[in-house]
C-alpha cells in the first residue's frame, strides 16, 4: 500500500496514472484559486448549480453523438454538451435572480434540482437505448478514473493546465472584483465582464473535473480550498495562492491514494483529503483557529487574574482563588505563603495607581472614546499622552505609600 | 385500464404526492428564511447516514435507516454551524464543506463496504425507485375495500402519508410563532417567541421531510419539492397562507404530471421504455417554476432593492 502510493506520487504507477495524478494535481490548483473569487463574493454556491446542470448535457450530448452514428463516449464531445448546459444553468440562475423576486439560494437550488431531474431522464433513456452502448455515464456522477483512456486522460491533463493558466493571466482583475466590485468599477475594470470570466473558470473546472471527481462532488474542489486558505491569512492575495496549493495537494495526494489501492474512488478521496487539511486548519490555523481561540482566552484569563489579584494585595484583602495565588507565585510577587513580597507590593500599588488614574479619566474624559478603552486591563500609559497622566496626577495628588 | 393502473400506478402516484407535499411545506419557510439551500444539503448528507446504519445493523432495513439519515441530518446541521462560528466563514460556503465531505465519507464507507448482497447503492439514493413501489395483490378499485389485498400495500405508503400527516400538523400547530420568527426574526423574539429553537426545529423537520421522502423517492425530488413548488408559489401571491396552499397544489400536480409523463410520455412518443419518474418530477417542477417566473402575478420584484 505504502509503496503503491509512492509510485502513484512520483508518477511510476503507469503511464495512465500519472497523467490521471498530474490532472488532479492542476485541476486542484485551478479550482481552488478560481474557487477563492466565487468564495470572496459570497457566491460560494453557484457552483453547485453549475456542477448539477452539466448532467443533462452529458446525456444530450451523448444521445446526439450515437444519432449521429458516432461513438458517444468520446470525452471531448460529453464534455461540450456538459459546458453547454452549465452554461444554460448558469444563465438560468442569473435570469431568475434579476427578473423575479426570488431570492439566489432559491435559484441556484431550483437551478441544480431540475436541471439534475432532467439529466436523469436522459440517463435513463440512454440506458434503454441500445444494449450495445451501456454508456458507464454513471461515472460522471462521482468520478472514475479506473479503466480511463489514456486519450481522456491527456484531456483532463491539458484542461487543468490551462484553467491554471488562465487563473494566473486573470487573478488582477478577479482580485479587484472579487474583494470590492465598486472600486473595481472605478479603477476601468469591467465588472460584469470578469464575472462572466469568473464563470466561465468555475464552468470549466467543472467540466474537467466531471471525469475526475464527478459532477456531484466537484464543488467541493471549488468551495473547500478557499474556505481553508481563508482561515490562514486576511490577504486576498494570500488566499488565492493558498487556496491553489491547498487544491493542488488535495487533488494530487488524492489521486494518488486513490490509484494506490482498489474501493478508493478517487472523487471522494480528493475532497476527504481537502476536508482533513480544513479540519487541521480549523483546529490550528493561528488567527482563526480553535487552539489559537483557547490561547487567546487563557492568556486574557490569566491577565484578569493577575490584575485582581493585584488590587486585592493592594487593598490588603485576602486572595483565596487558586488560579489568582498560581499566577502572582509564578511572577514571585507573593511568597508559598500568599504574603506580598517587595516585587509584589510595588506591582499592586502600581496597579492601584493606574485603576484610580482611570477613575479620574473617566470622569474628565467622559465623551470621548478613552472612555471605552477603559477594560479593567489596558495600563493608562497606553492609552494616554504624558501630559494627560501628568493633569491627572495634579488631580488625584502624591501616590499613598503601598502598606 | 382500471386493474392495472390500481395495481401499478395508484400507489406510486400516491407516494410521490405525499413525498411532495411532505418537502414542499417546509420548503415555504426555507425560501423566505434564506435556508432553500438546507434541503439540498440534508439530502446528501443522508448517504453517510443509511451507509452508517447499515454497517451497524448490517441489514437494509427501514427504521436504523431512517435514524441514521435523520442523526446525519442533525451532525450536518451542527458541523455547519460549528463552521460558521468557529471558523467565521460565510454560511454558504460552510454548507458547502460540510455536505460535500460528508457525501463523500458517504460513497467511501459504501465503495469498502461489501454490500453486493443488498440494494444499496448511490444511484438509488438519488434516483429512488418510485416505479417499483407498487401494490401486487390489487386486482381493481375493489381492492380498496378488501383487506387482504390493503395488507399488501407498500409500507412506504403508510410511512409518507404519516410524515406528510406529521408535517402539516406541526405547520397548523406552529404557524403563527413561524409566520412572525420567519417575516420578522426580532419582533419575534421581542414578543417571546423562541425563535433560535423554532428555527432549528423547522430544519429538523425539514431533515424529517427529506428522510422519509429520500427513502421512497430518492434525493433528486426531495431537493426539488423544497424549493420548486413554494417558489413558484411566491410568485403567486403576497399572501403567506395562499402561498402554502398554491405550493400544495403545485407539489401535487407536479408529482401527478411528472409520474404520468414518465410512465406513458415516451409511449405517447413512440418509445418503447418508461423513463426516471423521480427526474421527470424534478423537471414538470422545473417547468412550473419558469411558467410561474414568466407569468405569475406577483413574479417581479417591486420596491425591494436587489438581492433581498
Amino acid at each position: 500500500m505504502f509503496r503503491a502510493l509512492l509510485d502513484a506520487l512520483t508518477f511510476q504507477a503507469g503511464y495512465n496514472a500519472a497523467l490521471v495524478v498530474l490532472g488532479a494535481g492542476l485541476l486542484g490548483i485551478a479550482a481552488g484559486s478560481g474557487g477563492t473569487f466565487l468564495f470572496l463574493r459570497k457566491r460560494a454556491l453557484i457552483s453547485d448549480a453549475v456542477a448539477h446542470s452539466t448532467l443533462p448535457g452529458v446525456g444530450l450530448a451523448f444521445i446526439v453523438m450515437v444519432m449521429l452514428g458516432g461513438e458517444g463516449r468520446s470525452l471531448p464531445g460529453l464534455l461540450l454538451g456538459s459546458a453547454l448546459s452549465a452554461g444554460i444553468g448558469l444563465l438560468a440562475v442569473e435570469w431568475i435572480t434579476s427578473r423575479t423576486r426570488l431570492a439566489e439560494d432559491t435559484a441556484i437550488g431550483a437551478v441544480l434540482s431540475v436541471f439534475f431531474g432532467f439529466g436523469v431522464v436522459f440517463l435513463t433513456i440512454i440506458q434503454t437505448m441500445s444494449s450495445g452502448y451501456q454508456a458507464g455515464l454513471e461515472g460522471f456522477l462521482l468520478g472514475s478514473t479506473a479503466g480511463m483512456l489514456f486519450n481522456d486522460a491527456v484531456v483532463i491533463a491539458i484542461g487543468g493546465g490551462l484553467a491554471v493558466a488562465f487563473v494566473v493571466l486573470l487573478r488582477r482583475p478577479m482580485t479587484l472584483v472579487s474583494f470590492n466590485p465598486e472600486f473595481a468599477a472605478a479603477s476601468g475594470v469591467d465588472v460584469r465582464r470578469t464575472d462572466l470570466a469568473m464563470m466561465g473558470l468555475v464552468m470549466a473546472v467543472t467540466v474537467i473535473g466531471l471525469k475526475l471527481v464527478g459532477l456531484i462532488l466537484v464543488v467541493a474542489l471549488l468551495i473547500i480550498p478557499p474556505v481553508t486558505a481563508r482561515l490562514w491569512t486576511e490577504r486576498t492575495e494570500r488566499v488565492i495562492l493558498a487556496a491553489g496549493i491547498i487544491g493542488g495537494f488535495s487533488g494530487y495526494v488524492g489521486a494518488a491514494l486513490s490509484a494506490s489501492a482498489p474501493h478508493l474512488p478517487t472523487g471522494p478521496i480528493i475532497v476527504l483529503v481537502g476536508f482533513a487539511l480544513f479540519v487541521l486548519s480549523l483546529l490550528f490555523a493561528p488567527a482563526r483557529g480553535v487552539l489559537a481561540a483557547l490561547i487567546r482566552h487563557r492568556q486574557f484569563q490569566l491577565r484578569v487574574h493577575r490584575r485582581q489579584g493585584l488590587l486585592a494585595l493592594a487593598h490588603n484583602e485576602a486572595i483565596f482563588d487558586k488560579l489568582t495565588l498560581a499566577v502572582l507565585r509564578r511572577e514571585g510577587l507573593i511568597r508559598q505563603d500568599a504574603v506580598a513580597t517587595d516585587k509584589g507590593r510595588a506591582a499592586a500599588a502600581k496597579t492601584l495607581r493606574d485603576e484610580s488614574r482611570w477613575a479620574v479619566a473617566r470622569q474628565l474624559y467622559e465623551d470621548e472614546a478613552v472612555f471605552a478603552r477603559y477594560d479593567g486591563l489596558t495600563p493608562i500609559e497606553s492609552v494616554m499622552t504624558r501630559d494627560e497622566i501628568a493633569e491627572i496626577d495634579r488631580r488625584l495628588g502624591p501616590p499613598a505609600a503601598a502598606s | 385500464m382500471g386493474a392495472e393502473f390500481v395495481q401499478l400506478s395508484l400507489t406510486p402516484l400516491l407516494i410521490g404526492i405525499l413525498a411532495a407535499v411532505a418537502c414542499a411545506l417546509p420548503g415555504n419557510f426555507l425560501i423566505l428564511r434564506r435556508q432553500a439551500l438546507i434541503g439540498d444539503a440534508i439530502s446528501h448528507v443522508v448517504l453517510p447516514g443509511i451507509v452508517v446504519a447499515f454497517l451497524v445493523t448490517g441489514t437494509v432495513s427501514t427504521w436504523p435507516m431512517m435514524l441514521g439519515a435523520a442523526g446525519a441530518a442533525v451532525v450536518a446541521v451542527i458541523l455547519i454551524e460549528t463552521i460558521k462560528r468557529v471558523g467565521r466563514i460565510e454560511p454558504g460556503a460552510a454548507m458547502g464543506v460540510t455536505f460535500t465531505s460528508l457525501f463523500a465519507a458517504g460513497v467511501l464507507l459504501l465503495e469498502q463496504t461489501d454490500t453486493s448482497g443488498v440494494h444499496l447503492d448511490v444511484e438509488h439514493a438519488l434516483y429512488g425507485n418510485l416505479e417499483s413501489l407498487i401494490w401486487i395483490s390489487a386486482e381493481g378499485w375493489n381492492s380498496l375495500l378488501d383487506p387482504v389485498a390493503l395488507a399488501d400495500l407498500p409500507p412506504e405508503l403508510f410511512r409518507m402519508a404519516a410524515v406528510a400527516f406529521l408535517i402539516a400538523l406541526i405547520v397548523v400547530i406552529f404557524w403563527r410563532p413561524l409566520k412572525l420568527s420567519t417575516f420578522d426574526e426580532g419582533f419575534a423574539g421581542a414578543v417571546g417567541i423562541p425563535t433560535a429553537a423554532l428555527g432549528f426545529g423547522l430544519v429538523v423537520a425539514a431533515a424529517v421531510a427529506a428522510v422519509a421522502a429520500f427513502d421512497a423517492v430518492g434525493s433528486i425530488i426531495v431537493i426539488a419539492m423544497f424549493i420548486c413548488p413554494p417558489a413558484a408559489a411566491r410568485l403567486m401571491t403576497n399572501r403567506l397562507e395562499i402561498q402554502v396552499l398554491w405550493s400544495v397544489f403545485f407539489a401535487a400536480l407536479s408529482a401527478m404530471l411528472g409520474y404520468i409523463l414518465a410512465g406513458y410520455g415516451p409511449l405517447w412518443l413512440g418509445g418503447q421504455n418508461a423513463v426516471s419518474a423521480a427526474g421527470m418530477i424534478a423537471t414538470v417542477s422545473g417547468v412550473i417554476l419558469a411558467l410561474a417566473c414568466l407569468l405569475a402575478p406577483h413574479r417581479s420584484r417591486i420596491g425591494a432593492p436587489k438581492g433581498i
